[in-house]
């Protein structure tokens, strides 16, 4: 496999001439370990210097290269051309956001939601002057939802996102669990009404699709049904864990 | 306020004043959650003494051991304040809700790191940099500081000798735009990029340095590059030093644990500097793995479920980057460049040579690190000099009678980045700024490595100049307004070897081995003459820098040979 074939998705919604996207093609020489990211560095810099894309850690922690990558939502650093056992490589940018440019999704609704869940630790007690003491078993329930690196991968596959655009999807939702579920977090009744409701977690209908497309596998659906049997424990007997 | 850079440094520092009553304003290149901090792996050193190992540990232990590692050019006031604060801010991200690793008492667990006498090294598995940013990220949500995402920022305004703000392009809406304050803290990370062989981020290519550079404030000790011992070898991502904490074993095409020719009583987890050329010599002489650059890191024998449990992030990283699956096979490993000691010369407090300029973090030099970083102690500098530099900036506009930024100077400073990208914009460039990029950093990885010389030196320097030269040659190839990559990587060129032009001055003017800076041709540490910082003074219109020193503060630990 000597050379691998690029098709990207372009468009400049700012530019008058970019009304509708288009899709160019590209050919990379093919190295054994070369990466989608890699590739799209090549085109910029040696085709095309006008095409757009996020990038910042290369090694799948910082959530910047989230796109969608023949046919799967995919990080473009993490992913391995020799993987997709093709040698055309298809790239558009995650579907269903809004579009900055080319490969680059605006973002601000999805942060957006995820601030409005209150995603902080809520004490109440004063803090103790050492640590606060949470047994190993404690921490465990964090290990998976303190993985998230809000990419946003979730957020564009859900289709109750493309149903409700008030939904506020699982990532942000995923971080709500994440503090509902820490044995330090007292928040009480404080985060509750912002996704005990229906943008909240009963939009929830297990499709699924978010843990598909989780590139760190996480599981936000899990989540969401937690903070669902929580809620209703909360109405039920009047506490949440 | 205005904090330039949203990684752990300048987090921390906009935290610290906006809970002074200072408005703050965080810009940065990516979204802070996405800021290289995230990528650190092992942790966080505090004298906690949580472990049954470490029940005498304390803050003035944790200061030698750093003032040793750093083979003395660290200042020993610096350092002491660092140690000290440490216990404090390591709660303090507790109680805001870190996920901290835990001993089954609740206590926060803590590893052995390199160069460490004890096990000091605070975690959250092998992703401690990304669970300590994101917990800073939500208290700067909490706080209702002012994100503003996706700025890069390329210049400082300067009126009368005083910081005033930063100029800004807007990656989303496209444009320069003015950003004032009566204060700027730069905390923009390291300068990593500018070697071909680097753990960094793509994005840490040295930018606050380079404003503060050109805007008159010295660069310090920026020769001193550490190298670490552990980069997978075909794409130099970092597999943590935590993995040799947990036990795991460096091993030569020999199969021998060969670190105990070089460290005989801490082994594996001798310094970085140390393990770093002990791995290169091993290489050298041919006993890397098939003759090859590359020696193994063996982790296999600490069992699959501490690998699971304590180092899953490196192990995802190995199987995706690598091909290997540490449980079941060695990982291939090559030193690779890691970090920046030097940086923007500052005191305790965060603040520069300019009034209103402050800086913390890797773009800073306090220094605390000395000519080598121990493991442990980035993310330790991070949040305790940003949180000093926000206390201290709340400090400074307390004082302040008079504080309206120039608006001329403002108007004056975009009006300079916009006719420096419009003459880009014009140009038939005859130069490409990536085949410039790629000279530059292998110049740079080639000659002024883990091992350097004189000669070879003479020769990046030179190299370097003529890169400088020919910078002036390139143009832009697209001038569209959102999200122009070519033009933001075409302006950061120009900073990264002014940076990378700062290093190699500093590092042929060196004749001396200290720390991270080994050379062939002068292989001792030479106290009489060079037992001082080096200051880097960007001259305009001149290629280079001018040299000058600074003492180092010692008073406490007496400079001794390092042995491990």
């Amino acid at each position: 496999m000597p050379n691998v074939t690029f098709r990207i998705r372009r468009q400049d919604p700012q530019s008058k001439k970019d009304r509708e996207p288009r899709w160019d093609e590209f050919t990379v020489p093919y190295e054994g370990n070369l990466t989608v990211l890699e590739g799209l560095f090549y085109i910029q810099e040696k085709f095309d210097g006008s095409l757009s894309f996020r990038y910042c850690c290369r090694a799948s922690i910082c959530g910047s290269c989230a796109m969608y990558i023949n046919g799967a939502y995919r990080l473009a650093c993490q992913t391995n051309v020799k993987h997709l056992d093709t040698n055309v490589v298809t790239v558009s940018p995650m579907p269903r956001l809004p579009l900055v440019k080319d490969l680059v999704s605006e973002m601000d609704g999805f942060f957006a939601k995820y601030e409005y869940i209150q995603p902080w630790l809520i004490r109440n007690s004063p803090d103790p002057e050492k640590e606060i003491r949470q047994s190993p078993k404690e921490r465990k329930k964090l290990d998976m939802p303190i993985d998230c690196i809000l990419c946003g991968c979730c957020y564009s596959a859900c289709p109750s996102v493309w149903g409700e655009e008030n939904y506020l999807g699982p990532a942000a939702l995923l971080k709500a669990f994440r503090f509902e579920v820490d044995s330090r977090d007292q928040a009480g009744k404080e985060r509750l009404p912002r996704f005990d409701n229906e943008r909240g977690v009963y939009r929830c209908h297990t499709i699924m699709n978010c843990v598909e497309a989780c590139p760190k596998e996480l599981n936000p659906t899990e989540g969401i049904q937690w903070l669902k049997k929580a809620a209703v424990r909360r109405r039920l007997f009047g506490r949440l864990k | 306020m205005i904090v330039v850079g949203g990684g752990l440094a300048g987090l921390r520092a906009a935290v610290e004043a906006k809970r002074a009553g200072v408005g703050v304003a965080v810009l940065s290149q990516v979204h802070p959650g996405r800021s290289h901090s995230g990528a650190a792996q092992g942790g966080i050193n505090a004298a906690l003494a949580n472990d049954p190992g470490s029940v005498d540990d304390t803050w003035e232990k944790h200061a030698f051991d750093t003032v040793k590692g750093g083979d003395y050019l660290g200042d020993q006031d610096a350092v002491m304040q660092m140690t000290q604060d440490a216990i404090r801010v390591i709660y303090e991200m507790d109680h805001w809700g870190c996920p901290f690793s835990r001993y089954d008492d609740g206590r926060i667990a803590q590893r052995p790191f390199g160069g460490a006498g004890y096990p000091r090294c605070c975690y959250g598995a092998d992703k401690t940099g990304h669970y300590l940013l994101h917990t800073l990220v939500e208290q700067a949500y909490k706080l209702g500081i002012k994100l503003y995402v996706e700025q890069y920022v390329a210049g400082l305004i300067v009126h009368e000798g005083v910081c005033q703000g930063v100029v800004a392009y807007d990656m989303i809406r496209g444009g320069f735009e003015a950003f004032t304050a009566t204060a700027v803290v730069i905390a923009t990370g390291g300068a990593g990029r500018t070697y071909s062989n680097s753990t960094n981020a793509l994005i840490n290519t040295g930018g606050g340095m380079a404003m503060a550079y050109r805007a008159g404030v010295p660069l310090k000790d920026m020769e001193f590059i550490q190298f670490h011992p552990t980069g997978l070898f075909s794409t130099n991502i970092l597999m943590t030093e935590g993995a040799r904490g947990e036990g795991g074993y460096l091993i030569n095409d020999l199969g021998e644990r060969f670190m105990e020719k070089y460290a005989p009583n801490f082994m594996e987890l001798a310094p970085r500097d140390i393990t770093a050329r002990s791995i290169q010599t091993e290489i050298n002489e041919g006993r890397g793995i098939g003759g090859q650059g590359y020696v193994y890191l063996d982790l296999r024998h600490l069992g699959a479920e501490k690998i699971l449990e304590r180092l899953p992030g490196i192990r995802d990283l190995a199987i995706h980057f690598e091909g290997v699956d540490p449980i079941e096979a060695m990982v291939p490993i090559v030193p690779s460049q890691h970090y920046s000691m030097g940086g923007i010369d500052t005191d305790v407090n965060g603040a520069s040579a300019m009034p209103g300029l402050y800086a913390a973090g890797e773009c800073a030099c306090v220094s605390v690190h000395g000519a080598n970083r121990l493991g442990g102690n980035s993310l330790l500098e991070t949040i305790v000099f940003g949180r000093r530099a926000g206390a201290e900036v709340a400090r400074y506009l307390g004082g302040l009678t008079h504080a309206r930024p120039n608006a001329r100077s403002a108007f004056a400073a975009v009006q300079a980045l916009e006719d420096e990208v419009d003459a880009l914009s014009a140009k038939n460039g005859t130069e490409d700024a990536y085949a410039l990029r790629a000279e530059m950093t292998v110049a740079m990885k080639e000659n002024f490595g883990v091992f350097r010389d004189e000669a070879t030196m003479k020769q990046g320097v030179d190299k370097l100049h003529s890169i400088k030269d020919r910078i002036g040659e390139i143009g832009l190839r697209w001038t569209g307004s959102v999200f122009n990559l070519d033009m933001i990587r075409t302006v950061e060129l120009a900073g990264m070897v002014d940076v990378a032009l700062a290093i190699a001055t500093g590092a042929l003017a060196r004749t001396e081995s200290r720390g991270a800076h080994f050379r062939i041709d002068h292989n001792t540490r030479d106290d009489a003459n060079w037992l001082k910082h080096t200051l880097a003074y960007h001259q305009p219109g001149v290629s280079g820098p001018r040299l000058d020193a600074k003492p180092v503060t010692l008073g406490t630990f007496e400079p001794q040979e390092r042995k491990y």
